[in-house]
């Protein structure tokens, strides 16, 4: 049997994004003996992703420069558990990992929200991010018909940079109204770099078909996505396509925070104004506390690493920024809040648990996510219920238990590799021997 | 220019950009990447280690992510579809 590799550091980033990368950086700065973990075989996270040879992209510049700071970084290793507190498990490239720490910040990020419509679960049907990040790791585009979709302001960016490596873009369809949109623009007022980003994209989009108050009605191929009819507005059309990139804006990664007891509020976990969550010792940054973007995402990063660090002269630095940020939160909460209508999608044999094929009709007999859970296997694959739960919140409105460890899909021998010491039920005999 | 990185999908030959992950060789190959549990074909959706819909075989490991790992030279992918 293999043992863990150990580390141990004052400072230890889970996620690295760029609140992650921001976190570990300050932290650095301070002194202390500073790790960041991420799964994803490169740094950057999902707005950073990059191919991993270039060195010249905003992650690589940042991970040459952590790696200069004496941060250890480990790509590629998956957090699944974790012991007593100041101990989390991973499974590494190389095995089983043990990572031990003093303070910990957590900069999980977020994940698209996908909803169920007839063929969503048709090859080539991804999330709008999905299929970002696929063709940004690789995948050729140029000459590809993308129909992008769903709601918020990924769609854009989506599909902006898919027209900039070849791909032709016939429609962006957001579910939001004009209104709602109109009021969106009106709050970036405030806000210069926003005004300068969405101005940008708009030059970047021209020529493209925008269409408000417009989504996926069913995907339709034989064996991959070959055109998508749209309501657009009221009326229906079908698009011949490729493929469709469809995410209806995100939700938080929040399984490490529930799994390590923080307390999470209507899915986000809840910090003070240092970052730090209701354990003490263990901070959040970024998406999971709200879902704000790339450069509140940054500050909180920074806060929480200066804190952890030990520099709270530098985290209070950061505040008023923060302050400014933060009010796009709720900017983007109000204008992406999903209609009423997307819950009519789904026909009674469309798939909800993609992980154990478990369709509307089936879920719909139970008056609970256990129920569900125990009785269809909903929610119970490999992914955990993370596609299918936010599916569930939505169409029943059901909120999900209790996150159990492992948190991710692990082999034996990581699991194996954990040291256990099991600690004594309160009220135990402890006293010696019986 | 890195050099291109040949591997093999199911036993065909596939070149992609040095950088490239193993479910962008299985998209230039072709197959979907796994059947689901009822038999429909499955690719990725989510393209961040999130939603297990690109699992494959890589080099004999089963359930491997395949927009979680990069492509290496001589790689062994293959999809149960």
């Amino acid at each position: 049997m293999h043992n863990a590799t150990q580390y141990q550091f004052d400072v230890l980033v889970v996620g690295a994004g760029p609140a992650g990368l921001s976190a570990a950086s300050c932290a650095a700065a301070c002194g202390v003996r500073v790790g960041i973990v991420d799964d994803n075989p490169t740094l950057g996270g999902q707005i950073w992703r990059g191919l991993s040879d270039q060195v010249r992209s905003e992650a690589g510049r940042r991970a040459q420069r952590l790696r200069a700071a004496g941060v250890q970084v480990l790509s590629g290793t998956q957090v699944f558990h974790h012991r007593s507190p100041g101990t989390l498990f991973a499974e590494g490239p190389d095995g089983p990992v043990e990572l031990g720490y003093g303070k910990l910040v957590l900069a999980t990020g977020a994940r698209e929200r996908f909803l169920p419509f007839p063929g969503w679960t048709l090859p080539n049907v991804m999330g709008a991010g999905g299929l970002q990040a696929l063709v940004k790791s690789g995948l050729p585009i140029a000459g590809k018909r993308v129909v992008v979709a769903g709601s918020g302001p990924l769609l854009l960016a989506v599909a902006s940079y898919l027209r900039e490596q070849g791909a032709t873009v016939p429609l962006i369809c957001e579910q939001a109204t004009w209104v709602s949109l109109a009021r969106f623009g009106m709050a970036l007022l405030g806000q210069p770099k926003k005004i300068r980003q969405a101005w940008g994209l708009r030059k970047q989009l021209a020529g493209v078909p925008f269409a408000a108050n417009s989504w996926p009605l069913f995907a339709h191929g034989e064996n991959s996505l070959e055109r998508v009819a749209i309501s657009r507005n009221g009326k229906s059309e079908t698009i011949a396509c490729d493929y469709l990139a469809c995410g209806f804006h995100l939700v938080p990664n929040a399984e490490l925070a529930a799994l390590l007891g923080c307390r999470i509020a209507e899915g986000w976990v809840q910090v003070d104004e240092w970052q730090q969550t209701s354990i003490p010792g263990v901070y959040c940054a970024g998406e999971p506390t709200g879902i704000g973007g790339l450069e509140l995402a940054v500050v909180e990063g920074q806060i929480a690493g200066w804190a952890a660090g030990g520099n709270p002269g530098r985290a209070w630095g950061r505040f008023r920024e923060r302050g400014k940020l933060q009010k796009f939160v709720r900017v983007l909460e109000r204008t992406f809040v999903l209609r009423p209508e997307l819950r009519t999608l789904r026909l009674p044999g469309t798939i909800v648990c993609r992980c154990e094929d478990v369709p509307y009709a089936r879920v719909a007999q139970y008056g609970s996510w256990r129920a569900a859970k125990l009785l269809t296997r909903c929610g119970m694959g490999p992914c955990q219920g993370r596609v299918c739960g936010p599916v569930i919140e939505f169409l029943f409105n059901w909120l999900p238990d209790s996150v159990r460890p492992p948190i991710f899909p692990t082999s034996l021998e990581s699991l194996a590799a954990i040291r256990f010491q099991p600690e004594p039920a309160p009220g135990e005999f402890t006293g010696g021997p019986r | 220019m890195p050099e291109p990185v040949v591997l093999t999908v199911n036993g065909s030959r596939v070149t992609v950009r040095s950088g490239a992950t193993v479910a962008t060789a299985v998209a230039l190959a072709g197959p979907p990447c796994r059947r689901s549990v009822s038999g429909e074909p499955r690719g990725p959706l989510c393209g961040m280690g999130i939603c297990f819909e690109c699992r494959v075989t890589i080099d004999g490991k089963r359930h491997r992510l395949s927009c979680q790992v990069l492509c290496q030279p001589g790689m062994e992918v293959s999809t149960d579809a």
